[in-house]
């Protein structure tokens, strides 16, 4: 714990320090599962593209789909305009295929998954079985049950979706996507790389060609998903990278808000994870989408870790179609994501939260993009970074306001805090106004603690670590309420700042 | 890293038409900075710091054609300001229209005449600091520039001179391409004024590298001729000492394209330096603020003001940095950058970034876009101000803060002028 010694400033509080650097320390979830997995060969190529759609017992569709991404991609250059420094990748040194062998036959139902596996999500809190309440949620006498239906993934595969009959009934499909491309063809075909096409970036095409599995929704005309939708996504195996891809349709006027997770064992190697999430938003829809991600984030050397290279994108494709994004990134030794909007219907809404939180020797490289098409479309950004130990944290953002985009409206506010004198901090952000009648807005500033604020406090009787306490609260709180209750109990204790549990 | 072919082959066409003369300390220089600029090649729209503003016209082999501009019986820049006046031609210094080379606690010399001296105190300056402003990001015009300089002054200032200098830059043929480069050294404890204006050619490349000593200040006011048609690209390099100043306020009326690149070092404790500028364009008009501001010493303060004015399609970019070095405590950094777009045709393109490695800084930046306030205009007009009046009004407000930079009134004045007649001959 050397790195406490570092110089502690005025008005920042020992036991922040000592709470942000307990949380890469201690990492929750970095014990592994000992279970049997059946893989692929390592590396990438055409066969391994084949043996994947024939693994999922896919259509010749799908199979052409995932070629075409993976003939564009061996074209492409991995991309380096990242303020993030790793070593180079090699992509044919990881399993792109690890399967659990007790999944050979898939599960008719969650009674016949390898007990194993159900005892690793009970392990990471994840409830699987129907009857299970999520638990330790403040209120919830006064709230009666809430139900959360829950699509886990492990390693590669879709282990078990929950709630199934119940969000049936409602006409919600919420299933692993391998079984939408066979259940559901039609609803798969039209919608998907409608939002990230196979060649958008190197990372997404990569995920186009090989993604094994992931989650699929699609909501109804006029239907309120009857509970909230998520994912968990664990990496057991060992040199696999996980590359799942979410698909979410909001038909017209419906409304759902999806929770996503992510947690992996402790390794020394670097383990590669690029997903793709795509949201499709019609007419009158809105999809609220929060990520919680606490990938492994290396330990304190920065050994070992998961890169996430996550490409998102919503497409407010109708008219006053809204969208929320929110994530609190506090894993992953490397993080390259922005979580997007194209507000392509007049009227619609994008909204974005950040908490982005790098410690030890994490490099985080996050931010969103705002695409104004549709007119009078407003979009709201919120980031907060917060920097510890040697990491660096860098917000990258872009906001366009087309020359139809009239009226339109974006504020952005990127605040970053830094603690300790060897960490960094960044904006990049990138604005581009093409019309006289919107506005746009863009603050970002860089801080310790602040010291007015602190003053305030004291001078209204609180003690120095109470207003620090508030005041770091404060820092986040903006991002923190806009999580689902959910996750925001979860994102508290992970953002661990909160000393006096003030955050309302 | 290779340089792309075309990059290259393009590079050795602009160049094979310039006349090199390695000759002296100076030739060293150049030489130098000709194998910088072969390293680099030519800028490409791909290019990072080129996404916004399309270099082919700077590129290009000639310079395209203008038309000259008359501003007719408006005064000149600066001329009720008592100064040095140094006139430049097409480029080519004109000591018939100068004033004598001659300031108390001043030395002035053309580059040309200095380069037969063994030893010069610029040869620790000429290119270097250009050469230390192309980590990170790479200026080729700004190394062309130290490789190709037609003409230039080295101007010392040990003490405190009675005036300003002003170098005007006449622009007398339609085809001129200009390459100006000066280098400026401010000794410990003396202050300077530096004015700029006039269109100088059809296209200018400007570079101005400036030592700032410990307790030094300098300040540059700067008026980009109102020609349509002309382009050019500057860059101002200064390496700013101990309790020390540097300040420059730039004024650029129309246009085609310039590029006005700003790259700043603080590198003495308790020092400032700050940057600003106003721009009007009206139609083609293409405009671009690109700061670098580097804070490597403790307790420095630096502030970029930029403020644009936009109508009938001009597109105005701003691209900003403020880069924090570890160790670089108490650094206070602001940034603003803002746009008011009179009509819907504009564009505003803008990157305003911090880099940061200190912990107990206060940097923050803001950028915002947008028409005239209604509700301000609805209010000027209800209490009787006509509303050309009160859209001047408005404007001449919105730009305040930018002008506000610059510390002589007179000058400042002289600026207000020049910005309240652009608006009245580009009335709506």
């Amino acid at each position: 714990m050397a790195d406490l010694d570092l110089e502690v400033r005025d008005g920042v509080d020992r036991e922040t320090i000592e709470t942000v650097h307990a949380m890469s320390g201690t990492y929750k979830y970095g014990w592994a599962t000992e279970i049997e997995m059946d893989y692929a060969p390592k590396g990438v190529s055409e066969d391994i593209v084949r043996l994947i759609s024939s693994k999922n017992e896919e259509p010749e569709w799908m199979l052409e789909w995932r070629l075409t991404a993976y003939r564009r991609w061996v074209q492409m250059e991995e991309p380096h305009w990242a303020m993030l420094n790793y070593p180079k990748i090699d992509y044919q040194d990881q399993y792109y295929y690890a399967k659990p062998k007790s999944m050979a036959v898939k599960p008719k139902s969650l009674d016949d998954v390898d007990p194993k596996i159900l005892a690793t999500y009970k392990k990471l809190g994840i409830p699987l079985k129907e009857q299970l309440i999520l638990a330790g949620v403040e209120g919830a006498e006064t709230m009666g049950e809430r139900k959360v239906a829950v699509d886990a993934v492990f390693d590669s595969v879709s282990v078990g979706t929950t709630f199934k009959a119940e969000l049936a009934k409602a006409g919600v499909i919420f299933c692993s996507i391998s079984e939408a491309i066979k259940e559901h063809p039609e609803l798969v075909k039209k919608y998907i790389g409608s939002v990230v096409p196979q060649s958008d970036n190197f990372f997404a095409t990569l995920n186009s060609a090989v993604f094994s599995d992931g989650s699929f929704v699609y909501i109804p005309p006029g239907t309120r998903c009857p509970m909230e939708l998520s994912t968990y996504f664990r990496i057991n195996a060992e040199n696999t990278g996980q590359f799942e891809r979410t698909l979410i349709i909001a038909d017209k006027g419906s409304y759902v808000s999806y929770l996503e997770g992510c947690t992996a064992p402790k390794r020394d190697t670097n383990q590669l994870h690029a997903a793709v999430v795509e949201l499709v938003i019609l007419e009158d829809a809105e999809v609220k989408y929060s990520t919680v991600q606490n990938w492994y984030p290396g330990d304190e050397n920065g050994l070992g870790g998961i890169y996430n290279f996550v490409t998102k994108r919503a497409d407010c494709r109708g008219d006053r179609a809204k969208v929320m994004w929110t994530q609190v990134e506090t894993g992953s030794a490397i993080t390259w994501k922005y979580p997007s909007c194209i507000l392509r219907g007049d009227d619609s809404q994008g909204e974005f939260y950040s908490i982005a939180i790098a410690n030890n020797a994490q490099q985080a490289d996050t931010g969103t993009k705002m695409v104004h098409l549709g007119k009078r479309t407003k979009s709201r950004i919120v980031s907060k970074g917060i920097s510890a130990g040697r990491a660096q944290n860098t917000y990258r953002g872009l906001v366009s306001m087309h020359p139809k985009a009239t009226d339109s409206r974006n504020y952005t506010q990127c605040d970053s805090l830094l603690i300790g004198d060897k960490c960094g901090a960044h904006t990049v952000p990138y604005i581009e106004v093409k019309n006289n009648s919107s506005r746009v807005e863009h603050e970002a500033t860089t801080s310790k603690v602040d010291e007015d604020q602190l003053f305030y406090c004291r001078s209204r009787g609180m003690d120095e670590e109470e207003a620090v306490a508030l005041v770091v609260n404060g820092f986040c709180k903006e991002v923190l309420q806009a999580l689902p209750m959910e996750f925001a109990m979860e994102a508290q204790s992970l953002v661990a700042i909160s000393l006096e549990g003030s955050v309302g | 890293m290779a340089v792309l072919q075309s990059k290259h082959d393009a590079l050795q066409a602009r160049i094979a038409a310039l006349s090199f003369a390695p000759q002296g300390w100076l030739g060293a220089a150049r030489s130098d900075a000709l194998a910088r600029l072969t390293a680099m090649g030519l800028p490409g729209k791909r290019d990072e710091y080129w996404r916004y503003t399309d270099p082919t016209g700077l590129n290009a082999v000639e310079a395209a054609p203008v038309t000259l501009f008359d501003p007719g019986d408006e005064p000149a820049p600066f001329s009720g300001v008592d100064r040095l006046k140094i006139v430049f031609v097409d480029g080519v210094f004109d000591a018939s229209q100068s004033d004598a080379l001659a300031l108390e606690g001043v030395q002035i010399e053309r580059t040309c005449d200095a380069a037969e001296a063994d030893i010069h105190w610029a040869s620790a300056l000429y290119g270097v600091l250009e050469a230390r402003g192309q980590s990170p990001v790479q200026r080729p015009f700004a190394a062309l520039n130290s490789a190709f300089a037609d003409d230039g002054l080295l101007i010392r200032v040990t003490q405190t001179p009675s005036k300003p200098i002003s170098l005007i830059y006449h622009h007398k043929s339609m085809t001129s391409d200009v390459i100006l480069h000066h280098c400026i050294k401010v000794e410990s404890g003396a202050e300077v004024t530096i004015l700029e204006n006039g269109a100088a050619a059809a296209r200018f490349n400007h570079v101005m590298e400036i030592e700032v000593a410990d307790d030094a200040r300098f300040h540059h006011i700067r008026a980009q001729g109102r020609a349509h048609t002309r382009q050019a690209v500057t860059h101002l390099f200064a390496r700013i000492g101990r309790n020390a100043a540097f300040k420059s306020f730039t004024l650029t009326a129309n246009g085609r394209l310039t590029r006005n690149d700003a790259v700043l070092e603080l590198l003495g404790a308790d020092s400032v330096a700050h940057v600003a500028g106003a721009a009007l364009g009206d139609g083609d008009f293409h405009h671009d603020d690109t700061v670098f501001i580097t804070h490597a010493a403790e307790r420095c303060e630096s502030r970029q003001v930029f403020k644009k004015v936009l109508k009938n399609g001009a597109v105005g970019v701003f691209q900003g940095k403020i880069l924090v070095k570890q160790g670089a405590q108490k650094t206070d950094g602001y940034q603003i950058s803002q746009a008011l777009m009179l009509d819907g045709d504009s564009q505003f393109l803008a990157k305003p970034e911090l880099e940061i490695y200190a912990d107990d800084v206060k940097c923050s930046h803001g950028s915002t876009s947008g028409a005239i306030d209604e509700t301000a205009l609805f209010y000027l007009r209800s209490r009787g101000v006509p509303l050309r009046q009160a859209q001047s009004l408005l404007v001449l407000a919105f730009l305040a803060e930018a002008i506000s930079e610059i510390e002589d009134e007179v000058i400042s004045d002289d600026i207000r002028q020049r910005l309240q007649s652009w608006l009245a001959r580009h009335e709506h």
